[in-house]
């Protein structure tokens, strides 16, 4: 795509004709990560402020309203108070892992924005691995999260770690098999061409989601176990404010503690975008045909709708978050183990002999094919 | 029961131990004993039918200008009634046994009487200081105690 | 498997909670071996808040000692200062003035719902549910509101003096407290609704260091800890003080309804129903309150006849007992405060044997301890 892309930048702008092929691919793709980076960041920032206020408006109380226009830039405020912070770092702590250790995280968190479907032509990469791709460099994150824990050289940390670790990987399975169904139906692991499955004649119906009865239970269990793969609330035990005072993080101050904070929202984003392009139809416009319109047009109602559902199962984890207590640590092991690891695997098995029975379809074509 | 009557079933068992009953200005009365029979009292006290004292409200320590005293409220939830029980030690080296076989609830509280009064509970299952730092110097309710000048080379 | 297990070298964590920890309630250090995530020993160490408030006592005057029991539990400052006005009075035998008494119930029973609603509040924070918490303080500050008006301070009050309070009722002040009951009364289905009976929060607390009756009983737990365990005993029912005889309301009992009786559900339920009961009280003094004086004749310097005397009250935490020898003068000569949160940490230690890291803040948290009357 990157390559297609340089082409048609070369035939259009006659100055860079003389410039080779490849230098016109690199900077292509420079500028591509930057406008991908420049979006993730900028929807990082902002989601802390709009956690805040949602907070604020459950607890009957405001959240902030000062910075900037109902208090708008408060993450740049944030941000900037982070960045002037002394740079501390355990006397007695392992220096090169502590410093690379929220790298490590950031980048398993962000990188998985490659092969997120913004829109109808708007996807950095189309892997046509592009599932495989995500669960694998969303594990990256536990490398990170232990090499912080331990390098921390603090015993809560080491807790707060080794908790996270477990979780991770323990949730790492039922999120697998509760994203196959969806890859099965499509018949290929590319997320564009998971979203383009969902497409057609039937509107909303086309979505996974009302597939087939084990696809809709799928969406649940896929964003119960991705939600815990996020660390969040109810599954936040390894940052449990109020237990390990700060987990795995608590040595870390200043822009080191900003990239564990900033890839927190971005693995928000990544799973929802997965959920919504899995199961909700991905960026199908409703009652029009994207792919039929004009190029901008299509590229632009794709986006916006892809974005108001993405970012409204994003609300939806923030809400969770401030309504229900936490999950003890065994608690939570023995819901992954014992409950969803077998339910997703029973899910499958069930997706996997309804498209053989079937053929393929799902309820409502055989539905929409009885009226013809 | 009538504190006079808990007085007479108790100096009727332990005779000699049990010295009197103090009533008159005293809510409630103390049946005074003395220390080395501390823990048989109680122990007939928490489990004799009609005393049942299985609560122990409150364990003090106190200084008497010229003596010590380990006080004891007693209460039954069962029967209702309330007794105390004091025993006089002497000012140098005071002990006496421990009550935390008879009522775990003794166990925090006499190691407050050991902190600040210096009343050494023998037989306790854990004797330590519990209020102040465990280098402390002194026993600070006592009523003839000096204020340390330095704590660590730090000026109090 | 068990002799593989066991042929692995493996080693106790020590590890340190707090003082400065976010959910020991005040300055608690809880010394933690673990194995893992299961705790071998957990040891409490206290005493970083000890100001020698009984030392203090021998040298002030009756009258002077009770801002002292303000700062004794904060989150409770009128039951504290009933409670050493009561035994004083006992002491030198003090009629006080009906009104007195009845405004002296009115605000230790207030006082009482804004402790359980901190207790409520920071229990659930605790456990992971932020939210509660904030409504709580919400509550709490129309209570602080009303005591602003009562005395003018919102937190260590100082209003309760020996023989009466310091000064009468202010206008409106029982319309406002209808007002706030009226207010406060479907509060507590909406808490229930949205957190009590929360499956997460169950599966948390169900079953989690329940403690028996008579075991409750041995330890020296009181107030809603024992109630918590199955045993029905209230002071302001079995030992009737001030105008109690005349209030009608239920003893809360844990009854072990979603695990076994005693454990640390039980415990957070009692007080959750003994705010509601709190509240039937309020009610039933402020219709009967009369009027009349509010302070009785107590000389200026106060001297007690000589004697001991120890009196209990029905704190919010449990039973605060005071033991008090008088010996004629106008200083107390010994003065014992036997606070509920102290006597109720003998059983932590043997309580928290085997549990997990994150249970010993449930355990923290449905005790309601409260570190400045444990270390006076």
């Amino acid at each position: 795509m990157m390559e297609s892309l340089a082409v048609s930048l070369v035939n259009a702008v006659p100055a860079l004709s003389g410039v080779p092929l490849w230098t016109m691919t690199l900077l292509v793709m420079v500028v591509v990560a930057a406008v991908v980076l420049t979006f993730a960041l900028l929807y990082a920032g902002l989601a802390t402020y709009v956690e805040r206020k949602v907070a604020g408006d459950i607890q009957a109380r405001i959240g902030p309203n000062r910075v900037g226009p109902v208090g708008l830039l408060q993450f740049l405020a944030d941000g900037i108070k982070l960045l002037l912070k002394e740079d501390i770092i355990p006397a007695k702590a392992d220096r090169f892992l502590f410093a690379l250790a929220p790298y490590l995280v950031f980048i398993g968190s962000f990188a998985a924005f490659v092969v997120v479907p913004f829109g109808v032509g708007l996807i950095a990469s189309d892997l046509n691995i592009g599932v495989y791709y995500v669960m694998a460099i969303s594990s990256l994150v536990v490398v990170g999260v232990m090499l912080a824990g331990w390098s921390s050289n603090n015993k809560w940390a080491l807790l707060g770690g080794m908790r996270a670790a477990a979780q991770i990987v323990s949730y790492e399975v039922p999120v697998g098999m509760a994203l196959l169904p969806a890859v099965l139906i499509a018949g290929s692991l590319s997320l564009q061409d998971i979203v383009r499955s969902q497409g057609g004649l039937l509107g909303i119906f086309g979505w996974n989601l009302f597939h087939n009865p084990f696809t809709f239970v799928s969406f649940f269990l896929y964003y119960t176990a991705a939600l815990a793969e996020t660390n969040r609330t109810p599954f936040d035990i390894p940052e449990a404010e109020s237990e390990l005072v700060s987990g795995y993080h608590v040595e870390y101050s200043g822009i080191r503690f900003a990239f564990f904070f900033l890839a927190e929202y971005g693995d928000m984003f990544v799973v929802s975008a997965l959920a919504t392009a899995c199961f909700l139809g991905g960026w199908h416009v409703p009652f029009l045909d994207a792919e039929a319109l004009p190029v901008a047009w299509g590229n632009l109602f794709s986006l916006g709708v892809f974005l108001a559902k993405a970012l409204g199962l994003v609300l939806l984890m923030m809400w969770i978050r401030w309504t229900l207590p936490r999950l003890r640590v065994d608690q939570l092991m023995r819901m992954s183990w014992k409950y969803l690891v077998p339910i997703t695997f029973f899910n499958l098995l069930g997706v996997s002999l309804w498209l053989l029975v079937f053929h393929g379809k799902g309820i409502p074509a055989m539905i929409a094919s009885i009226f013809g | 029961m009538e504190p006079k009557a808990i007085f007479e079933a108790v100096k009727g068992k332990f005779g000699e131990a049990v010295v009197e009953l103090q009533e008159e200005g005293f809510r409630p009365a103390f049946v005074v004993v003395s220390p080395e029979s501390v823990r048989e009292i109680s122990l007939f006290l928490r489990d004799d039918p009609a005393m049942k004292f299985d609560s122990l409200m409150c364990l003090s320590g106190v200084d008497y200008k010229d003596r010590f005293a380990v006080a004891y409220h007693l209460h039954s939830l069962e029967i209702g009634h309330r007794i105390g029980v004091k025993a006089y030690l002497p000012r140098e080296a005071p002990s006496l046994p421990s009550v935390d076989g008879v009522w775990p609830a003794a166990n925090f509280q006499e190691r407050e009487a050991f902190d600040l009064y210096g009343i050494v509970f023998t037989g306790s299952c854990d004797l330590r200081r519990i209020l102040l730092p465990e280098d402390w110097v002194g026993h600070p309710l006592r009523k003839d105690y000096k204020y340390p000048e330095f704590y660590h080379g730090i000026k109090v | 498997m068990k002799a593989r297990a066991e042929a692995l070298p493996t080693q106790e964590m020590l590890i340190n909670m707090g003082p400065q920890h976010p959910s020991t309630h005040g300055v608690l250090r809880v010394i933690l071996r673990t194995d893992g995530e299961v705790v071998v020993n957990a040891r409490p160490d206290v005493g970083y808040l000890h100001r020698a408030l009984e030392k203090i006592g021998e040298r002030v005057t009756y009258a002077q000692f009770m801002p002292f029991t303000d700062r004794l539990d904060y989150l409770a400052s009128m039951n504290c200062n009933a409670a050493w006005a009561w035994t004083v009075e006992k002491l030198a035998g003090i009629e006080v003035p009906e009104r007195a008494e009845y405004i002296r119930v009115i605000v230790c029973e207030l006082n009482r719902i804004s402790s359980h609603l901190i207790a409520f509040g920071s229990f659930t924070a605790d456990m992971g549910a932020f939210t509660p918490f904030l409504y709580a303080i919400r509550e709490r500050e129309r209570v602080n509101d009303l005591f602003e008006d009562i005395c003018g301070n919102r937190l260590t009050y100082n209003y309760v003096r020996i023989g009466g309070v310091s000064a009468d009722l202010p206008d409106r002040f029982l319309e406002k407290t209808k007002e706030f009951l009226d207010y406060f009364e479907p509060k507590i289905p909406e808490y229930n609704k949205l957190i009590s009976y929360n499956k997460i929060f169950v599966h948390r607390l169900a079953n989690v260091a329940a403690i028996s009756g008579g075991e409750a009983v041995a330890y020296g737990l009181t107030g809603p800890n024992l109630r918590g365990s199955g045993v029905s005993f209230d002071l302001r029912r079995s030992e009737p003080y001030s105008v109690y005889p005349k209030l009608d309301f239920d003893v809360c009992v844990g009854t072990g309804e979603r695990g076994t009786v005693g454990d640390c559900f039980d415990r957070y339920m009692v007080r959750i129903n003994e705010m509601r009961e709190s509240v039937k009280i309020l009610r039933q003094a402020i219709a009967q309150i009369p009027g009349g004086p509010v302070m009785a004749k107590v000389p200026r310097a106060f001297k007690p006849p000589v004697g001991e005397v120890y009196f209990r009250a029905e704190n919010p935490r449990g039973e605060t007992g005071i033991y008090l020898i008088s010996d004629g003068t106008v200083n107390p000569y010994r003065l014992k405060l036997r606070a509920p949160s102290f006597v109720t940490m003998n059983i932590f230690e043997k309580v928290t044997k085997g549990l997990m890291i994150a249970d010993i803040v449930a355990v923290i948290g449905s005790f309601d301890i409260i570190l400045p009357e444990i270390d006076r």
